[in-house]
This record gives C-alpha cells, structure tokens and sequence, in this order.
C-alpha cells in the first residue's frame, strides 16, 4: 500500500507502515494469556453465586478437596481485610475494600456471578467438578436491580456499611451525589423560547471483547510472585492484587501478554490474585481463563442509566439553561463512570445557566468497569437527542445548532479551566462538508441523524526507553500494553527523531520490572502520554549520538547535528566526514558503551477530543429493525501518527456505540438473574450489521503535545447512539428515549405512534 | 493434562503431519490443539460457536473448533492458522491481512483467516455483499470490519483474475 503523509513536515510520522505485532498475530504466533503453559501447571476455576443478592451463612469445602486431582480450594477467608479508602486506577476510582470482596465474597453475594471460591486441580474438567462439590448455605435477599429500585425508600440495602454525606448515618445506595452548577437555571428557562424536557433509560452494556479474562500465577519459595495476563495496565495488576493480597507491590511481577481486546474492560483484576493465593498453596503454577458466561456475569460492563435532561434555547438558537439527573449502576460497588458523564454531558456546548445533579448508585448487578470513554455515550444520548429536538423546534438544522453553541479555544468547561485550542466546531463542519451530509436521503422510512461526543482524554504517568543497538537498529520498550495500533505509533515516533526507517526500530512492551512505572493503556493516554515519553527518549538517544559522535570528531557535541539518521558537523572539517548511525553505533564500545535513551513523564497538556457522527437509516416499520445505510464519523485527531490505525479506532468505536445503540443490552429477570450470558443472545455488530464506516480525521494539533497528538482511542463511541435516535426520528417519526433501540423497542413505539395517530384521527371524524 | 474419564484413540492429518493420540472423548478439537499439540493459534473466544475465533478448516470446510469433540477429527484432515504460511512464505491472505491493517488485537484473526481461506478455497468472487455474508459467522470487535472486508475482497479478485 502507497505511504501518504498527512503532513509534510514529516518523513515518518503520517505514513501507514505495517504494524510491527501484524505477523505475529498472522501466522498464530502472538502469545495471549490463555497460551501460556508451564510444567506442572494446574488449572483452576471459580465457583459464583447463583443469586443476585444473598447472604453467606456457610462454605463447606472438604468434600471438593477429596476429589482426586483437586489440589486447592480458596474462599474469602485466604483473603487478608484491604483498606477502605478511594483510590485512583486509570479512569475508574476503585476501593480495594470492595475491590476484595469483588474478587471473593465474604459475607455476601451481591449478584449473579459473584465469585465465591476458586479451586485448582490437575484439570479444568476435575476442577469444574469440584465446583459442584462445595456447599454453600445461602439466605436469599430481594435484589435492587435498577437505580429506581435501589434508590426509593426502604430498598433492599446491599452494603451496611455504605454512608453518603448527604444523608448522614443513614444506610443506602447511593455512593455519590455529585452537583455541578453554572448561572441561574431557573432564569435560563425562563428566557427560553423553546424547552425539551425528556427521560431516558440505557441499559447495562459490555464491552466485548473478544478474549476471555485470564491468568497465570506462579508463586515462589521466596514469596516473589510472576503473573501473566491479558491486561490494559500490568502495573495496575501489580498494585490491585498486591493490595487485595496484602503484599508489597515489589512482591509481585505482572508479564503483560498479547491483549485480545479490552475497551477499558481490562483495567482491573478479578482472576489475578486468585492465580497467586492458588499457586501458594499447591506450589505449582496455576492457570483461570473465564467462560464467555463468567465474562458477561462477572466481569465489568458499563453502567446502565437513567438520565433527565431539561434545555431551552431562544428562536434564534441559543441554548440559555439546561437542567441534568442522572443515576447511572455501580453494580455492586461504588464507582460508576456517572461523575464523567456530568462532566461530558453538556461539554460540546456554552451554557450559561445548568445544573448537573449525579447520582452513583449500587445494584445486584456486577461491578463495572471502564468503556471506552465510561460514561460518556449513555449521556450522548440523552443530551443529544434533545438538541436535536430543539434544533428542530428551533427550525435549524442540528450541525448549524451545535456550531452556533459550540465550545471553541477559550470556552468555560464544567470542570477546570476554559479549552486550550479543540476541534469540535470543526467536526461539525467537516460533517457538513461531507459527501455523505450533501447527499440526498430519499425513500420511506429512511432518515439521517447527527450527533457529536466529547471524551477529556488521558494524561498520567508512563515510561521509555530507546535502545541504540551494535547494527545501528534500535529498540524502543514502554510499558503500556499495545490495543489498538500503539507499538507501531512508538516506533514511528523514535523512527521519526532518530531518522531511522521504520523497520529498523523494534517496539516491545515490557514486563512491571523491566520499565518504569506506567499507568493503564486507557483515557486515550498511550500515544499522548507514552509517546511523548518515547519522544523525550529518543531525543534523549538522539542527544547521546551526537556527543559520541563529537568524541570521535574531537569536537563540542552542540557542533554536532542529526538529520534523517546521519551524524554530521554543522560546519563541513576535513577528514570528519558524515556518520550514519549504523556506522556510529560500531563506534559505541570504543567511546563510552551502549547508548540508552531514557524518559518519564507525568504528562500534563492533553487535549480533549470531540467527534460528530452522521448516520442514515432505513426502519422496518413492521418489525422495527433498523438497517444502517451510510456512516461517517469526523474525529479531531490531532495529529494522526499512523492513520490507519487512528481510522481503526474511529471505526471500532462506531461500529461499538452502534451496537450499543441498536441491540446490546444485559437483560436480567425478576429474581435478578442474568438471561443472556453467550453471544447468541448478547448479541454485537457483525459485518452484515455494519455498513463501511467513513472516517473523516480533522487533524487540530493539541498545543500540549510536541507533535500536537491528542488520544484518539474513545470519543468516537460517543455519538452513534444518538445519531441513530435522531435518524430513527426522521425515518418514522417516533423519538426513542430507551436504548438499545432494539426491533421489539422500536416496534412498540411505531405501533404506540401509529395508535395514537388513529384515535386523534377516529377523534377528528 | 490428565482428564478423567474415557480416552479413544485417534489419528488424524493436522497441517500435514499425522498425529496419533489418546485423548479425552469429551475434549473438544479446540482444547485438543491448543493443550496437547502446542497449537495456541486457534483461539477461544466463547466455546459457543458464535465467535468464530476457533475456525479451523477439518477436511476442506470450515468448521467450529470448539464445538466439534477432538474424537470425531478420527481420520479427518485439519488445517489451523499454522499450516497457512508454506516455507515461511505467508498465504495471499495473510499478506493482505498485514497490507490492508485488517487487524487491530489480532485475537480473532486466525479465525477470519481460515473463514476466509476457506471461502477463497471455493472460489468465492470478490463482491462485498457475498464476502460480508460469508464473514458474518466471525466476530470483530474492534475494527468495524472495513479493513477485513477489503484484505479479502483484494485476495479473491486476484484470485478470480489468474482464473480468467
């Protein structure tokens, strides 16, 4: 494929090489957790609960350990008391606290799934049998499933010792009550010409990825812990199960594998310690990989939602107040994404008078976890439907309305200090300007709808290291676990500042003791924030070339200059002719050893990322099934390092947020136990479902980085299940508040509309 | 890996080598290649049959790894992701997988491979509609599919013209 580069100024970065990990992940030789096998390994397995919401009374485990070939059995008690306190892990608060009793419960089980013990045992057929061997006498509680349940008076309470500050001593669910305010709401509406009122609900979703959790732990003698898995952060695996273990970090050594999917899904732990407490015990390495069913039960989706929005705008389409509550699922613990979403929520648009009121509420559902911009899309939905409705009170077209109130360089955030330099209004107009925005939608029950997204984006901390090795080639290692395209961004990057082709530079993610200290791969953060690291490393190298360089020369190194891989004097000498770095790199033993080139940072300047999705549509007014015609996304990308791979992402978290919007959804019965727990029922996007999705980068550098890189690898999520409701409002004319807007959903409305239609007509006659 | 229960005998092609061994009867193929034969590239994404990650092609179709018993390959001929490359030299299709970015976590990519050679292996054209539909049974989650739609479209096109 022919090399284009987006920016001229570049000779590597803008070009699409192929990606470094590509043949490994072609012929079957990319090693993911469940491929790892070592020599005496046992495999273990994890009992969970059968009910929603229930009390302990007892384990009994000694029938399962007479089994033969059953080695072990943990349960809670294995497990030391974590501290009760917030901490922050990559994009989601977590309290190791609850984040134990998430991993093994102790005097409860807070929904269906829930771990309760683990067994290993020379197979995983034996130690699926030994499941079945563990008495458990439970006391049933009535679960709370949704956050009306769990939030009206005399709710059944899932954690005693669950406080808020507003109500005091009193027992609840809520965990938070955020509250965000600007102006005078009331004074807003009152200026308002037009005012949208309406009420959504979102269901719990999964991220869905393709690779099942996994985890090997092989515990020594010397109480230093290895484990391997599939994980967005080794490092937070390192921290996590240390503190739910109760061991110092320095104990534990995290080996990330190749990462089959993770969406934000793979920040946390859940079989990691599990692996260790196993392998302490039977002293020999063990091995858990979950089923698809444990990965749906008992893993973290994302929140599902309840969702006010009240705007008013002026005939001429100025949005004056708008008014949010939102209560989004913790699952059974605290921290939904529901303080994001207040701060995502209305972020695309100047508002002089709002009020945000949040609510994070616990239900006997499974703990969440990040989803690629957590909780951004669930209030997407909300809020952008209603601009799109005033829009058309308004008489405006939607993109003109966003433009008009759209936030620019300068604009006041929710939260922080105004935008540095963004591109949301330029979204907008590059939707605008589009083939498929310029062309005609005709047809019966066909409709086009827009929709815009916001995500912060990352910062954080994250470490590099390049490596100028004997030939002249070189190796760059971070510590971010590569999902979506990042190793080939790290290469081009030192490519680009050393002036090496592409090829010649490896990329390698290390292992939690062979690099320093680097914070989860999500918030969009690696090419930002690890790339800027590795941008400071190579030039760190790049530095130490050219002092090599002025040894052998005999000359000052600032009289040394590297251009495109070549070591040469700024002013011409004789005899000191032009070194390539290859020729340079046979010289390092003779003038100082091997060159490093090290960096860390704590990367502050990040830049925010905003989207804007078009999307048509054709309804089946009969069954309600929607079928996409066209999708483009226009994405401010700041500077796109490689632009396949930023298309990639932008395609992924469309094709995400459509299924999100179209048909995802946990659907749990009245006992709250989960129905749909394979991928027959849980069903995502397929490539029948999905049309080509059209990728427009809008490259706005972000001032704070040195290459003007902002993350790319989430906001794109955000839009496409609003876009899908304002186009399924202009194909048949009903507006969906409830996602997913599945067949039997949007069905119902048509034939509700259709109903209503024929008594005003039957009214009229 | 000792498994309780019954073991049959059984003796099959895989890549073509011939394999004779004891095995569980209720170990699947998958687990039987990915455990005993090494064979990690089949992977394991919902032991379902809907992900279609555990595509391997078992005398000339392509077929669900995980939900065919490792018993029933008894004589049969089997093909995973490792017998593509001949003499490390990569099959068009893994060529065009690597060309056209046509992977992301490459975690369902083998499974894709092995749809897709068996669909190239049939003489498939390259129009899109008919290569989506052949696709549907393998899920991607994050890619949006473009990408593996054109790798194969490029590969049975050339394809269909060394025919003509």
């Amino acid at each position: 494929m022919e090399a284009t580069t987006s920016n001229g100024k570049f000779k590597v970065i803008g070009t699409r090489p192929i990606r470094h990990d590509g043949i490994d992940k072609v012929i079957g030789r990319a090693k993911y957790g469940a491929d790892y096998a070592f020599p005496g390994m046992l495999f273990g397995k994890v009992l969970r609960s059968p009910h929603a919401h229930a009390r302990i009374k007892s384990i009994k485990t000694d029938k399962a350990l007479k089994l033969p070939g059953v080695k072990a059995v943990v349960t809670a008690a294995d497990l030391p008391e974590a501290a009760n306190r917030l901490e922050q892990a990559g994009e989601m608060a977590i309290n190791p606290h609850y984040l134990s009793m998430n991993i093994l419960a102790r005097d409860k089980v807070l929904y269906d799934g829930h771990a309760i013990a683990a067994v290993a045992a020379t197979s995983p057929h034996i130690a699926e049998e030994a499941l079945k061997l563990i008495e458990v006498d439970y006391e049933v509680l009535e679960p709370a499933m949704t956050v009306d349940a769990a939030m009206k008076p005399g709710a059944p309470i899932l954690l005693p010792d669950l406080r808020n500050r507003e109500e005091g001593d009193k027992q609840t669910n809520v965990a938070q009550h955020y509250q965000f305010k600007r102006g005078d709401v009331e004074a807003g509406f009152r200026a308002a010409d037009y005012v949208v009122e309406r009420e959504f609900n979102t269901a719990m979703v999964h991220q869905g990825y393709i690779e099942p959790h996994n985890a090997v732990g092989i515990y020594n003698a010397d109480g230093q812990a290895t484990i391997y898995c599939s994980t967005q952060g080794a490092f937070d695996v390192r921290s996590l199960s240390a503190q739910v273990l109760g061991v110092p970090v320095g104990k534990i050594k995290v080996v990330p594998a190749e990462i089959g999917g993770g969406f934000g899904g793979k920040t946390t732990i859940y079989l990691e310690p599990l692996s260790v407490l196993l392998s302490k015990k039977t002293g020999h390495p063990v091995k858990l990989v979950m089923t698809r069913s444990e990965v749906l039960r008992a893993s973290g989706p994302t929140s599902g939602s309840k969702i006010k929005v009240k705007m008013g705008a002026t005939r001429d389409g100025k949005i004056v107040a708008a008014q949010v509550w939102m209560a989004y699922e913790a699952g059974a613990f605290p921290g939904s994404p529901v303080g994001a979403g207040a701060m995502t929520i209305l972020a695309p648009y100047t508002i002089e008078n709002l009020q945000i009121d949040a609510y994070d509420v616990v239900v006997n559902r499974p703990k969440t976890a990040a989803y690629r911009a957590p909780g951004a899309s669930n209030a997407a939905m909300a809020s952008e439907t209603v601009i799109d409705e005033l829009a058309e009170k308004c008489g405006i077209d939607p993109l003109d309305l966003r433009i008009q109130n759209g936030v620019k360089e300068g604009s006041p955030q929710v939260v922080g200090p105004p935008f540095r330099r963004i591109g949301f209004i330029e979204t907008c107009e590059a939707i605008k300007n589009s083939d498929h925005y310029k062309s005609p939608l005709s047809g019966p029950y066909r409709g086009r709808g827009v929709a815009s997204g916001f995500w912060f984006n990352a910062g954080m901390q994250s470490s590099a290291t390049v490596n100028i090795h004997t030939d002249g080639t070189a190796s760059v290692v971070t510590g971010s676990p590569d999902i979506g395209g990042s190793r080939a961004s790290m290469a081009m990057i030192t490519a680009e500042v050393l002036g090496l082709p592409v090829t010649d530079v490896r990329p390698l993610v290390a292992d939690t003791d062979s690099i320093g200290h680097t914070d989860v791969t999500g918030g969009s953060r690696v090419t930002f924030a690890t790339g800027m690291a590795v941008y400071e490393a190579a030039q760190d190298a790049a530095r130490q070339l050219r002092e090599r360089a002025a040894k052998v020369w005999e000359v000052k190194p600032e009289d040394v200059e590297l251009h495109d891989g070549v070591l040469s004097l700024k002013e011409k000498a004789e005899g000191k002719a032009p070194m390539t770095i290859k020729e340079m790199a046979t010289k390092l033993a003779r003038t100082g050893g091997p060159i490093i080139g090290r960096a860390s940072v704590n990367a502050r300047g990040v830049g925010p990322a905003f989207a804007t999705t078009c999307v048509d549509v054709e309804v089946d007014p009969d069954t309600g099934k929607v079928q996409i015609l066209r999708c483009t996304i226009a994405q401010d990308v700041g500077k796109a390092i490689h632009p396949s791979y930023v298309e990639g992402q932008m395609q992924g978290g469309t094709a995400q947020g459509i299924g999100w919007g179209l048909n995802e959804e946990y659907f749990y019965d009245q006992k709250g136990i989960l129905r749909n727990t394979g991928l027959l029922d849980y069903r995502m996007p397929t490539c029948l479902d999905l049309p080509l999705i059209e990728t427009i980068l809008v490259e706005v550098p972000n001032p704070g980085h040195p290459l003007g890189v902002r993350g790319v690898g989430e906001v794109s999520i955000v839009p496409p299940p609003a876009a899908l409701a304002n186009a399924i409002y202009r194909a048949v004319g009903v507006r969906m508040t409830e996602t997913p807007m599945s067949p039997p959903r949007l069905l119902k409305a048509i034939l509700k509309k259709r109903a209503a239609e024929e008594t005003q007509s039957a009214a009229a006659d | 890996m000792s498994t309780p229960g019954f073991h049959q005998r059984i003796r099959f092609s895989i890549n073509g080598r011939i394999v004779e061994r004891e095995v569980p009867v209720r170990q699947t193929l998958a687990d039987f290649i990915r455990d005993a034969l090494g064979l990690t590239a089949t992977r394991l994404g919902c032991e379902h049959g809907v992900c279609g990650a555990c595509t391997v092609i078992v005398d000339g179709a392509s077929v669900r790894a995980c939900l065919m018993l490792a018993v029933q390959a008894d004589g049969a001929e089997v093909r995973t992701v490792e017998g593509l490359a001949q003499d490390d030299e990569l099959s068009p299709l893994q060529k065009a997988f690597l060309d056209h970015h046509a992977l992301q976590c490459g975690f369902c990519t083998s499974g894709f491979l092995m749809t897709a050679t068996d669909l190239a292996a049939h003489g498939a054209g390259s129009n899109e509609t008919e290569i989506r539909e052949a696709l549907s049974g393998n899920l991607c989650r994050c890619t949006g599919y473009a990408n593996l739609v054109d790798a194969i479209a490029a590969v049975l096109k050339e394809q269909a013209a060394k025919r003509e």
